[in-house]
């Protein structure tokens, strides 16, 4: 990003917003200064408080997307007091402001509790409770709320305004969910993605003004909801996967009741529930990746087509055309160095010939916008699309049942709505989808039927 | 019952040290039995439930007899011998220094594994800056790395079934080892640079001088842990070399 002219008063709760690539968390991480000076080039001037960011650690607190990588120590008080041990605050005041902090953030949970047992509205509330106890200034939050089910977004949601209410910090929050923060903010900046401002105001103002135009670029504006698909006439449905008496796990331990399930071609199948019920080991268990704790997971003739009836048994490759998975996170799904080099990998584990890999990969690429970046390496990748990319692979060896775990998790809004097109069009042409999702806008668009796990 | 969880863990890794200096000077199975006895005298009253006692040491139950035989099979050969087979050669002399040497790996291996059961990472960490003066950001970026081990089990996990769904997972196990591995290490790394930012963010690396939240406390228990260490590698000594069958280890 370059060229931007902003000023930001004491108190203010400012909503920042722009496409994807208009440099929004670099500005954040600028704003906190964690961005050093290796970090690539820097023109004009940044300052907090009159001075620079770096100046006095401690004044901005910042809060960032993934819940997993800012939880530092193994106890939930150490972790909260982690900041103020660096800034040099005496004991018997840390350990006050670690009890206030939690206090605002409503984190109710002993001093003791060990952190990586929080769900992940807890672990950001915890995130900005370790912020909050520096006592600063300012507090930026990097999609806070994109990673996290409808609970704990309000939750953080929450915590943040009375965290605002309670010091008069200066808050600036990034999110593609503008319905999340639009009540509660009182100005929205929308940033260039060549650099610059675009719009600058009052949220209803901005919304009105440019809300068709953000919508377009991927926001979510309440408002210009996404397009969603026109759903084709299917033809006749046949059983291709059933779930017998199934119980799911990790190492034997058992998530949930025995469960009946017979899915179907033609249809798309939506897991919902809470966090920690099993969603993801039940979507890998279909997936024929980990085999059942009770009861058995049953492929129909049509789909086994002679590689047996129990597809955990079934060889890796024999998986490829009859159940793709896609898991939560696209990066634990890459094996090579570009973007093309990773979509030829089904095809060539199928052996199929050069002209037919060449086809497919040309045809997925264009189809979901990946043509551009056909050489690029694949961590480099922005999160939607990374997300397009793992999709892809998955359908470039044609499977009958495809499985996705959380496929629109931090997604904007045209990623949301390409990947609900591309997943309808599947089951329209005789396919089966199953989605584990906490997005009731997804599932009410997509699903013919929903489990919903307790 | 010793409340010996309670001990400050600087003081735990000294007791175990100290002992191992004692039976690392010699090699004979007099000393060596001296202290095992002793320390188990003593873990008895530690309180350890007797299941978590035998999982949590069986890698020391093994190891003892493995490298006890090795050395049975192939060690200094002196006196009777009694088998003979190429390079093994079993004497009185390769008798003698395997048992000492399963002894000595009990007597080293046990209470440092018993010791280690019950320190927590984060008052490890507080005891090496607060007692030992080592730097601050070594020690609590060793701190945050071990915490994210947990998270490596779990990407290794998801890695290996990314693998079978992407339909790689048939070809040979030594190059999908290696190829997840890297795999690993990338995700590592992009974990750790998170990590570090969030630190930063928090102010870790500043110039300020860092206080630190909990003590570390030093007292009695501590000194008394050393002190019970000291008397272990003194009796077996004394023992050994009263016996005659304490043996300096000279380079």
């Amino acid at each position: 990003m370059r060229g931007l002219d902003l000023r930001i008063d004491p108190g203010e709760r400012v909503l920042l917003l722009g496409e994807s690539g208009a440099g929004k968390s670099t500005f954040l991480h600028a704003l906190a200064g964690v961005v050093g000076d290796d970090e690539g080039e820097t023109e004009g001037s940044l300052l907090v408080d009159g001075e620079h960011p770096a100046a006095h650690r401690g004044r901005t607190g910042l809060v960032i997307q993934d819940p997993d990588s800012q939880v530092i120590l193994e106890r939930v008080g150490d972790d909260v007091a982690f900041g103020c041990e660096n800034l040099g605050v005496p004991r018997d005041e840390i350990w006050l402001r670690v009890r206030d902090s939690l206090a605002a953030v409503g984190l109710d949970v002993s001093l003791d509790r060990n952190t990586s047992a929080l769900s992940g509205g807890q672990k950001q509330r915890l995130a900005l409770a370790g912020v909050l106890a520096m006592r600063p200034g300012l507090i930026v939050l990097d999609e806070p709320t994109a990673n996290l089910d409808p609970e704990g977004v309000t939750e953080v949601r929450d915590a943040v305004i009375r965290v605002a209410e309670s010091t008069g910090a200066t808050i600036v929050v990034v999110e593609h969910r503008v319905s999340v923060w639009s009540d509660v903010v009182d100005r929205i900046v929308v940033l260039a993605a060549g650099g610059g401002v675009i719009a600058d105001g009052a949220p209803a103002d901005v919304l009105a003004r440019q809300g068709k135009e953000l919508a377009a670029r991927g926001v979510w504006i309440p408002q210009y909801p996404p397009p969603r698909p026109v759903r084709a006439e299917r033809g006749p449905q046949h059983t291709l996967l059933s779930a017998r008496q199934l119980t799911v796990g990790r190492s034997n331990h058992a998530l949930g009741a025995p469960l009946d399930l017979e899915i179907l071609s033609s249809h798309a199948l939506a897991i919902t529930g809470p966090n920690g019920v099993g969603k993801s080991t039940l979507a890998l268990t279909l997936g024929g990746l980990l085999p059942p704790v009770g009861g058995a997971v049953v492929a129909s003739p049509a789909l086994a087509t002679g590689a047996g009836e129990h597809p955990i048994r079934w060889k890796s490759r024999k998986l490829l055309t009859r159940i793709g998975t896609v898991f939560q996170d696209p990066e634990h799904q890459l094996l090579t160095s570009t973007v093309r080099a990773e979509l030829e990998v089904g095809p060539r584990a199928l052996k199929l010939p050069d002209s037919e890999v060449d086809a497919r990969v040309e045809e997925l690429l264009t189809r979901l916008r990946l043509d551009r970046l056909a050489e690029a390496n694949p961590f480099t990748l922005s999160g939607g699309e990374k997300r397009r990319l793992s999709v892809a692979t998955a359908l470039a060896t044609r499977p009958q049942v495809l499985v996705l775990d959380e496929p629109t998790f931090g997604q904007d809004s045209r990623t949301w709505s390409e990947l609900l097109a591309l997943l309808a069009r599947l089951v329209d042409d005789g396919s089966s989808v199953i989605a584990v999702s906490h997005d009731l806008d997804f599932v009410a668009a997509l699903a013919d039927s929903t489990v919903v796990l307790e | 019952m010793i409340p010996i969880a309670s001990v400050n863990p600087v003081a735990k890794l000294g007791a175990g040290l100290i002992v191992s200096l004692f039976l690392l000077a010699t090699i004979d199975w007099v000393s060596a039995t001296t202290a095992l006895v002793l320390e188990l005298a003593i873990i008895a009253f530690f309180g350890i439930e007797p299941k978590r006692f035998w999982l949590r040491t069986l890698p020391v139950w093994l190891a003892a007899p493995l490298t006890a035989l090795t050395i049975l099979l192939y060690g200094r050969y002196d006196g009777t011998v009694y088998f003979e087979f190429l390079l093994i050669r079993i004497s009185d002399g390769s008798i003698e220094l395997a048992l000492a040497t399963f002894l000595r790996v009990l007597a080293i291996g046990l209470p440092a594994v018993v010791l280690f059961i019950s320190i927590d990472p984060t008052d490890f960490a507080d005891g090496l800056a607060q007692r030992l003066r080592l730097p601050d950001r070594f020690v609590i970026g060793a701190l945050a790395a071990v915490r994210m081990v947990g998270l490596f089990l779990e990407d290794w996990r998801s890695l290996e079934l990314a693998r079978r769904a992407r339909g790689v997972a048939d070809r040979g196990r030594v190059r999908r080892i290696a190829g997840q591995g890297f795999a690993l290490l990338v995700l590592s790394i992009r974990r750790g640079s998170k990590l570090s930012i969030a630190m930063e963010a928090r102010g870790f690396g500043g110039d300020t001088p860092r206080t630190w939240a909990r003590k570390s406390p030093w007292g009695r228990a501590e000194w008394l842990t050393l002190l019970v260490g000291l008397l272990i590698g003194v009796t077996a000594t004394v023992v050994a070399v009263l016996t005659g069958s304490w043996n300096l280890i000279v380079g």
